[in-house]
């Protein structure tokens, strides 16, 4: 059991995910943003056809709206709480 | 109002055009930027396969829920919703939820702290090697398999819905999975669960809340439902008196004890696929809440599943019977053909391959930990530095995948062969969870006890279903509830024999088992808590206690 303890402590040490890896939330926020944008315009523009298959709900605006609402909130999130600088001696 | 099932002449093609398919390539761009971003983060091979101990809670959680939330399981539930109606509930309520606190509040300690990296690994610390090799190897063929039934599924939906060839959806999903998880590792694997996660919402809100206003509402729909199926149809618990008849073919003791002690504990505590998420959390406290914080959304996720599959049952009454064209799993793919407009739709179809890569991508990174380290690292090549495995790691990953595709096209022209493999493996699961148990919270249980007990419980659970079952020895209604009564079989079959054989063998040492078993301790595991962790809002019991309640109270409108 020690031995098993000994070898991942080791690597845990060794370890640069935590130092190096980037932080999720700025992909989520992006892609949101960028999907939101996009069906949004689609929702604006939206045919009659496209409005009566979704049982007249605007379904692409308030879509759109949402996701657009999702991504800034990550965005926003990562704004006030951005990552921990890594450490010194973690950073190379 | 109710659309005629003649519409579906032209099958369940989707309208889709060219804003669909942009949004569409800009999530398999996202998906292969993660992968290279990733990659300067993977330096040891702890970084590529258990993303270096170090993801933040509500990131693990959510790829915990997610890694779970594969297409064949939101398709497949929501075909449950359509065939059986509210009882699908209970593979959430009384199925996942309380098998997830359970993990978190009561079995990782055991997982985190003993630092096993793999739940192979830890009854390789608790038993023998011959129960350690026997899991490995079962875990390793189970995840290829199911990774592959998955692309296989995956191909199916693709050619129906966008009308790509099996072959061509087949190939280009493999491909794209092998270069973000041989590039990036777990880190990849998670964060692409995690946008998973948001996407599958952003596809199935939009979904639900159109399809209810076509059927007129909750009211309208429950309406139809309770004059086309009957009350018992709306009602959780309503016709599963022992001895009554319902479609489930299930009473209430074998609804508790099958699905919801014994499945349940056994897929989400045990299933190295789920687990990894959590281990690969920064520190216990954060492990802990992996499965908490993934239990919350669970329990609100079975709405966006059943609304569909309830609202097609209504929208087309003879849905899954011969005649309609449609069967129980087309479902969800009927609706969005029926009725998201282009934009939504994109998001949905982008949903849906979203799910089927990550449900795949979940099992090969799985696969890949559990062959690199408890497989090759302990009985084929020991002793090589780190360097080595984590190449290793990547070699075989893309193995991993390669092996996949090629099952996948085994599935295309062996169906049979794949649903009944799927069966084999699923057995195994819940012997791993009476060791595991037993293991933990027993001290005496020896060291050759593990070992027997996955044999005995697997072949009684096998005996059970293939041959009491499916030979007519005993009547159940139906092959769920046969499911369920084979894995209490199972469970209590295990246990029995692995108490006998304790009781002649000898027990391991007290000193190996420090931090392995309840009531032991290895001096220097504790670390101090993280800072911030000791808000109330991040306390284990209480987010654990709280999913338990609000599961139980999500009952109360259902069972009246």
């Amino acid at each position: 059991m020690s031995e098993l303890h000994n070898e991942v402590t080791e690597l845990e040490r060794k370890s640069a995910t935590a130092a190096r890896l980037f932080d999720i939330r700025r992909i989520i926020g992006g892609l949101f943003a960028v999907y939101g944008v996009i069906v949004t315009i689609a929702g604006i523009t939206a045919s009659d056809a496209d409005l009566k298959k979704a049982e007249n709900i605007n379904i692409n605006l308030w879509t759109g709206l949402g996701m657009l609402a999702l991504g800034l909130f990550f965005l926003v999130w990562l704004k006030l709480r951005p990552t921990a600088p890594p450490t010194p001696d973690a950073a190379e | 109002m109710l659309s005629p099932t003649q519409t579906l002449a032209a099958g369940l093609r989707l309208p889709t055009n060219g804003l669909d398919y942009a949004i569409l390539a800009i999530y398999f761009a996202v998906v292969l930027g993660i992968g290279f971003a990733a990659r300067r983060s993977v330096k040891t091979s702890l970084d590529f396969f258990l993303s270096g101990r170090s993801l933040p809670a509500w990131v693990t959680g959510l790829a915990f829920v997610a890694a779970n939330l594969g297409a064949t399981e939101i398709l497949g539930m929501a075909a449950t919703g359509a065939q059986y109606g509210v009882s699908v509930v209970h593979w959430y309520w009384i199925g996942a939820i309380p098998a997830m606190v359970f993990l978190g509040l009561v079995m990782m300690p055991f997982y985190y702290r003993s630092k096993v990296r793999s739940v192979p690994e830890y009854l390789l610390q608790r038993f023998d090697k011959s129960a350690h090799l026997l899991s490995s190897i079962l875990f390793a063929f189970a995840a290829i398999l199911i990774a592959g039934v998955n692309l296989y599924a995956l191909s199916i939906v693709v050619e129906a819905l966008l009308g790509w060839p099996q072959w061509l959806a087949i190939v280009v999903a493999g491909l794209f999975v092998l270069a973000y998880i041989t590039i990036g590792g777990l880190s990849s694997a998670i964060y692409n669960e995690v946008l998973q996660f948001f996407v599958i919402l952003a596809a199935l809100i939009p979904l639900c809340i159109i399809g209810l206003k076509r059927v007129g509402g909750w009211g309208g729909m429950t309406d139809s439902l309770k004059s086309a199926h009957g009350d018992n149809f709306l009602s959780a618990w309503g016709g599963t008196g022992i001895g009554e008849a319902n479609p489930l073919g299930a009473n209430w003791l074998t609804i508790i004890l099958g699905l919801g002690f014994v499945l349940s504990f056994g897929y989400w505590t045990t299933n190295f696929a789920e687990v990894q998420r959590a281990l690969s959390a920064k520190n216990l406290s954060a492990a802990q809440r992996t499965p908490l914080i993934a239990a919350f959304p669970k329990i609100f996720i079975v709405f966006l599943v059943m609304i569909p599959g309830m609202v097609a049952a209504v929208l087309v009454p003879k849905i899954g019977m011969a005649g309609s064209g449609l069967t129980y799993n087309d479902a969800i793919p009927y609706l969005m053909q029926e009725l998201l407009p282009n934009g939504v739709l994109g998001i949905a179809v982008t949903g849906l391959l979203a799910a089927f890569m990550a449900g795949m991508a979940a099992n090969v990174s799985s696969f890949n930990t559990v062959f690199t380290y408890d497989i090759w690292a302990k009985y084929v090549k020991t002793g090589k530095p780190d360097a080595y495995y984590l190449k290793f790691g990547r070699l075989i990953t893309a193995v991993g995948v390669l092996a996949s595709i090629g099952t996948a096209f085994i599935a295309s022209s062996f169906s049979n062969i794949m649903g009944y493999l799927q069966t084999l493996f699923s057995f195994f699961n819940v012997p791993m969870f009476v060791v595991f148990i037993i293991g933990m919270f027993w001290k005496r249980a020896s060291v050759k006890s593990g070992v027997w007990g996955l044999l005995a419980g697997t072949t009684a659970a096998m005996v059970n279903y293939f041959w009491i079952y499916k030979q007519g020895v005993i009547d159940i209604p139906t092959d769920q509830g046969a499911n369920f009564v084979s894995a209490i079989v199972g469970f209590v079959a295990g246990a029995v024999v692995m108490v006998v054989v304790t009781l002649f063998t000898a027990p391991k040492p007290e000193a190996e088992l420090a931090g392995l078993v309840y009531g032991t301790t290895a001096p220097g595991l504790e670390e101090p808590p993280a800072e911030g962790d000791d808000a109330w809002y991040r306390k284990p019991a209480l987010l654990g206690w709280g999913a338990i309640v609000l599961a139980a109270l999500c009952y109360v409108p259902f069972s009246l």
